[in-house]
């Protein structure tokens, strides 16, 4: 079975995924686990899942194009430029 | 440091060195992918280990590491019946794995309870690698146990720890070829 391994490199910090494993059960995925990722002091904590419990998404439906809804739905630029140069011209109108 | 404390410190060294040696010949063709890189790992603490504790001895009676290690006579050596087989069967692998690392773990906490806390120390260091070492044995022993093949070569093997370290297999005689060979054909050579 396939275990995909997370590691936390400080406590607090969020799990990177490391990489995978093939291991016949838990034990085993376990003892590869702290071998290859964790016994260097380079982690603080890991994450050994088996592969088959992660739900994988990766189908996103944007049938109407609302792009509006996306992080890169438009560009910021143009309009940050301009209230950049507005915020400008108002500063130098105030200090004269 | 006594004659006793240099003489059990030589043995555990040629123990791991010849253990270490052995293990390694699994390097490539483990049974899967993880374990060759989990055994492969566990053969080089082991020389890691041996390599230590040669220093240690060398550092107290004068010489050096590599002279402990590659320069003795094979009569010299005291490593036990167990380590120097070639077993080229996983299962007896596994078994003197397992064998090995439960004698060691003993070995190991009269050793961190030295009076020489150097000695001690070293005893301390070693025995944090080998509780992976352990755990990656007991998890074998687990699996296989009461399979009739690892049984069997516990069975075999188990009365090796208590053979003569004085009397060594003829199977050690040619891994001792392999070992020093370098070593013999340019005397003192450094690199």
């Amino acid at each position: 079975m396939v275990y995909e391994i997370f590691r936390q490199e400080r406590k607090g910090q969020p799990f990177h995924h490391a990489g995978s494993l093939d291991a016949p059960d838990r034990a085993f995925a376990e003892t590869y686990a702290k071998e290859f990722y964790g016994r260097r002091g380079e982690s603080e904590a890991l994450w050994v899942v088996p592969r088959e419990a992660i739900l994988e998404i990766d189908d996103f439906v944007d049938e109407l194009n609302r792009n509006y809804h996306r992080v890169d739905g438009y560009s910021l630029k143009e309009k940050l430029k301009e209230a950049r140069e507005r915020a400008g011209r108002a500063l130098v109108a105030r200090d004269r | 440091m006594n004659e006793q404390d240099e003489r059990s410190l030589l043995e555990i060294a040629d123990d791991e060195l010849v253990l270490g040696w052995r293990d390694s010949e699994w390097t490539g063709i483990a049974p899967f992918l993880e374990e060759d890189v989990a055994f492969s790992s566990i053969a080089q603490n082991e020389v890691g280990h041996a390599r230590a504790l040669y220093e240690l001895v060398a550092r107290r009676r004068g010489g050096t590491a590599d002279e402990l290690a590659f320069d003795r006579s094979l009569s010299e050596y005291r490593c036990a019946r167990l380590v120097e087989l070639r077993l080229p069967e996983w299962e007896r692998t596994i078994a003197r794995h397992y064998l090995y690392e439960e004698a060691d773990a003993k070995r190991l906490e009269r050793l961190k309870a030295s009076d020489d806390p150097e000695i001690a120390g070293l005893a301390a260091k070693i025995d944090r690698e080998e509780a992976y070492h352990r755990m990656h044995a007991q998890m074998w022993n687990e699996r296989l146990r009461g399979q009739a093949r690892y049984d069997a070569a516990l069975d075999e093997l188990r009365p090796l720890l208590a053979a003569n370290r004085d009397d060594h297999s003829s199977e050690f005689a040619e891994l001792w070829d392999e070992m020093t060979t370098v070593r013999r054909s340019v005397p003192g050579a450094t690199w």
